[in-house]
């Protein structure tokens, strides 16, 4: 393969400890090298940043949730059509992309890898389906595992070996990466048009979703996988849930991590940061949340930030979106899915005139800026639920510029001057914080970042993003345009994006944990109850269940457990 | 004689998975555990055996390069091809068939257009609570079948997920359950119903209206009968729906097709919203060819829209009823057409069949039908879940793959749209 060598750029590299040097980046075969021949093409990347490729650890972007999502807005489809050209496939949509133009468009903001973090393991064909349709970067998917018949029996008896060989076995059947949780138990109890708090019994299974967290953070650890539980906590959304939100963080603090890690990934963490009793006092718990963060070692958090404008909300957390729909009375899409997990689908509309989309507006960034250390904190939109992806750039330029965000306070309701914290921050992040929590962070929270993500080390995937902007710039309009439109993004090697075109459209690989547990007896045992569910209550046979290799055509695997 | 276990039926949208296949020499023997439709299905029939071209008035043999070349002619030339079927393939078939509408320009369209396409159109309305089958197995005590027959159409609906089967929280199965089914006539389905509501043809919209109006509280605006339904059992009905723990309703085309269509769907959406306030409710559309619901799937995450895509603009331009097939037929607007793994001979308006047969039409399928009789370029495929394997989505969207049981020299729907898109390519200069 050809070789790369990208002159002259202002570096910044985390993992690396590269902090804004002018320095030279050597690629080689799709890896960073420590040299190049005099054969290599030359990008000048004088005058310009360089950046590791992003790395998004939460987006919902592929499976049947999304493409519910797509079908249920023909209107949002509309907002972004752009005709076939010599390279792309036709695309649509804003909140709700086609899985081409989800490929496309990050790739022009830079970013290389995606974790679609919500994955109903009966469904995980389609998200792979999915995924096969998503061109240029890599990603990886996340089976749910918290509300699973299986689990709620294995939390409750306490038996955290069995639940280790089931998690094992459905990471493997699933093709996932790690074990996500969505409201535990909460959306279990939607099968009864109900819904859990965290010290509730879940309905028929006398297990609280306490348990389950902390039931399913000991067997992650067991297994010793790439991430830990990655964890939508109980009571999203709702008034007053910052104390559930620093209780959940406070199940895991005794946690052994198996590997130099957190042991808890809190996501989206700004739709659970929330303080009052009801709509009318609503408040900004940021500084609690953000408090605790600094504090403790054993959990980390990306941000969930809400962008002003029109979205789709959509996740498994099935009571939620009900709740939403009830608000909004827009259209509502719900669908549970046996045994397992559930979702829900609602539009939804984050006004600058509305006081409480104005505070959770505030919370996204303050969430940002008041934790201290930027390798604990991962800066997402919970796409699309806080705002599209494609707002990044927007919600960056604001966190650079206190100009910006002082400007856009003035539009908003007034509320934000006595609810929430934003106007008291002076903090503007620096191009080094922002690579660390769009590129270092969520790498090494994943576990990403030993398997060539994240950074620019040699070794390390030539996944690189050039962004035309001088890092003196301080201009949050020319912030947000150089981050829109890369000047280069360059992937496994191969310029994919240049001045803000795709050029390219080679097909990502899907990175998954393939993971053994070795303790046979257990196995067995598992084995023998999760044959007893597939022949009397689902309606699929378990040998129809595991996604077959034929929908993983490019893989990265990454060994955990025993097979490591 | 050697058995295929976990076998995926290739028939209607139930996609049962535990079928048990005898083959030996190369050819199924026995069908065990499907419907007589499905095992009619596996089993073989009548099949093309050669491609043909017509001459004249006959079709003559030809060999798959000259019907593939052939074809990709016709469809090259064309200035406003229509691309239609795709509901009895898998959804590698409808990848290739998508990027061949886009390079071609043409509309894409499937068999959804004439069956759920208004339960998509009342989806984009209102939204969609529903859930996977293995709900209904596990949870439901009240089961409503509205304007569907499964008995006849759906041959293991009732005994693999929604009535007859035991689940989790009904271990006793039926006795667990009730049924009600709601009918234009007294259909088999209806004889096994614990309440028969007959509804006078089309009114089922003001059937619908009247139990959301009783639902929510306002049964005193409710005429003594409606649709031909005493008010009484309206009120009885809405009761059993708001105590009921877990209630389905299963809607097939007596309520799609009839007078009102998605507006219909609509209200039966909207009903079940409206219980929410009550209980759990879920709602489900039976849907008849065992992949209509991956196409919707796969052209949605694909162009951003379920079907009747047209990409003469280069990007997907969805308007149901200016660019389905019946729209695209009744302008006489289109010049050719594609048909793969459908028979709109068969089912279309008769206006839109004889422009059909006036256009150069290009039709793929392992069998004969009416269309084929009318077509000028006829290929023969494998068929899907017996000869080939694939992807299929369940009504419930739950995707299996489709095992190949047998061998076969027919190449697979998959293999002639991939051919058939290079030819295309070659002729526009694009490869």
């Amino acid at each position: 393969m050809a070789e790369l060598l990208i002159k002259n750029g202002i570096v910044f590299d985390p993992i690396n400890g590269v902090k804004g040097e002018k320095m030279d980046i050597c690629i080689k075969d799709g890896k960073v090298v420590e040299s190049v021949s005099s054969e290599a093409r030359v990008i000048d990347a004088s005058g310009c940043i360089v950046m590791p490729g992003g790395v998004d650890a939460h987006t919902h972007v592929a499976g049947g949730k999304v493409n519910a999502g797509r079908l249920l807005r023909p209107e949002d489809g509309r907002k972004g059509l752009e005709p076939r050209t010599g390279v792309c496939r036709a695309c649509s949509g804003y909140s709700v992309p086609n899985t081409f133009a989800t490929g496309y468009r990050y790739a022009k903001m830079g970013y290389t890898f995606l974790m679609e973090p919500a994955m109903p393991p009966l469904k995980a064909r389609h998200m792979h389906e999915e995924l096969m349709d998503t061109p240029i970067v890599d990603k990886a998917g996340m089976p749910l595992l918290d509300n699973n018949w299986m689990t709620l029996q294995y939390a409750k008896s306490g038996d955290v070996e069995k639940l280790a060989a089931y998690i094992a076995w459905m990471i493997n059947a699933t093709k996932g990466y790690g074990v996500k949780i969505v409201n535990p138990g909460g959306t279990e109890a939607w099968g009864w048009r109900k819904n859990c708090g965290l010290e509730d019994p879940v309905p028929y299974f006398d297990v609280t979703p306490a348990e389950i967290i902390k039931a399913l953070a000991e067997a992650n650890e067991r297994l010793s996988l790439p991430h830990s539980i990655h964890l939508h906590a109980n009571r999203l959304g709702q008034p007053g849930n910052y104390e559930t939100t620093l209780k959940t963080y406070d199940l895991v603090k005794g946690t052994k991590p198996s590997r130099k890690r957190q042991v808890m990934h809190a996501t989206h963490v700004q739709f659970h940061s929330y303080g009052g009793t009801n709509w009318g006092n609503f408040e900004s718990k940021a500084d609690e949340i953000a408090k605790y963060v600094d504090q403790h070692e054993h959990v980390t958090i990306d941000l969930g930030a809400v962008m002003l404008g029109d979205t789709t909300t959509m996740t498994a957390d099935g009571p939620m979106e009900y709740n939403l729909y009830l608000l909004t009375g827009r259209k509502w899409t719900n669908c549970d899915v046996e045994l397992e997990t559930g979702s829900g689908i609602t539009p939804f509309l984050y006004s600058g005139k509305v006081a409480v989309n104005t505070i959770q507006w505030a919370i996204g960034m303050e969430l940002a800026l008041l934790v201290k250390d930027p390798w604990k904190v991962v800066l997402t939109t919970d796409h699309p639920n806080g705002g599209p992806f494609i707002t990044y750039p927007i919600l960056i330029s604001l966190l650079m510029s206190r100009k910006r965000r002082e400007e856009v306070m003035k539009e908003v309701h007034s509320v934000i001057n006595e609810r929430a914290l934003l106007p008291t921050i002076e903090r503007e992040l620096d191009w080094y914080e922002v690579a660390v929590m769009t590129r270092g962070t969520p790498a090494k929270i994943l576990g990403l970042h030993e398997h060539g993500k994240g950074h620019l080390g040699v070794g390390a995937d030539a996944d690189v993003a050039i962004y035309e902007i001088s890092p003196e710039e301080t201009d949050a309009g020319k912030i947000q345009k150089a981050l829109l439109n890369a000047k280069y993004t360059i992937k496994g090697g191969e310029v994919v994006v240049k001045d803000g075109e795709v050029v390219a459209v080679p097909e990502g690989r899907t990175f998954y944990v393939d993971v053994r547990y070795e303790d046979e007896a257990v196995w067995k045992e598992m084995l023998s109850d999760l044959e007893k569910m597939f022949k009397e209550y689902y309606t699929v046979s378990l040998a129809n269940y595991p996604v077959q290799d034929d929908y993983v055509p490019k893989p990265y695997v990454i060994k955990a457990g025993a097979a490591e | 004689m050697p058995t295929v276990t976990d076998v995926v039926c290739p028939l209607c949208g139930c996609l049962c998975d535990d079928i048990r296949v005898e083959v030996e020499g190369n050819a199924v023997k026995k069908v065990r555990g499907a419907c007589a439709v499905g095992r009619a299905k596996i089993l073989g029939h009548g099949r093309l055996k050669s491609p043909l071209l017509r001459e004249g008035d006959e079709l003559k043999e030809c060999s798959y390069e000259e019907a593939i070349k052939r074809a990709a002619e016709i469809l090259a030339a064309a200035r406003r091809p229509l691309l239609y079927g795709w509901s009895c393939t898998v959804c590698e078939t409808h990848k290739v068939g998508i990027l061949l509408a886009e390079v071609l320009g043409g509309v894409i369209d499937n068999t959804a257009s004439v069956c759920h396409g208004p339960t998509v159109q009342a989806v984009q309305g209102v939204g969609l609570p529903t859930c996977t089958l293995g709900e209904v197995k596990n949870r439901a005590d009240l089961v409503i079948f509205w304007g569907a027959n499964p008995v006849e159409a759906h041959g293991n609906h009732m005994r693999r997920y929604s009535y007859l089967t035991k689940g989790w929280f009904r271990p006793e199965g039926k006795k667990d359950r009730k049924l009600v089914v709601v009918d234009v006539r007294e259909s088999r389905t209806a004889r096994m119903a614990d309440i028969f509501i007959r509804v006078e043809p089309n009114k089922d919209y003001l059937v619908l209206a009247a139990l959301r109006a009783i639902v929510n509280g306002f049964a005193d605006v409710v005429p003594e009968s409606v649709g031909g339904v005493p008010k009484e059992r309206l009120v009885e009905l809405a009761e059993m729906m708001k105590t009921a723990q877990f209630g389905i309703i299963f809607f097939g085309m007596g309520l799609t097709q009839s007078r009102y269509k998605h507006n219909n769907i609509e209200q039966a959406i909207s009903l079940v919203r409206d219980l929410y306030a009550f209980t759990k409710f879920a709602i489900m559309p039976m849907r008849g060819h065992y992949n209509v619901t991956g196409f919707n799937q796969v052209c949605t995450w694909q162009t951003g829209f379920p079907f009747a895509v047209d990409l003469a603009r280069g990007y997907a331009w969805y308007n149901p009823g200016e660019t389905a097939a019946n729209d695209v037929l009744s302008r006489k607007e289109c010049d050719a057409a594609l048909i793969v793994a459908s028979d709109p001979a068969a089912h279309f308006p008769a206006e839109c069949v004889k422009h059909l047969a006036k256009i150069p039409l290009v039709v793929i399928d392992p069998y004969p039908s009416p269309t084929t009789e009318i077509a000028d370029v006829v290929i023969p495929s494998a068929v899907c879940g017996v000869e080939a394997e694939g992807t299929a989505y369940r009504m419930d969207k739950v995707p299996l793959r489709l095992r190949k049981l047998v061998e076969t020299e027919f190449l697979t729907d998959e293999e002639i749209l991939e051919r058939l898109l290079d030819e295309v390519l070659k002729i526009k200069g694009l490869q």
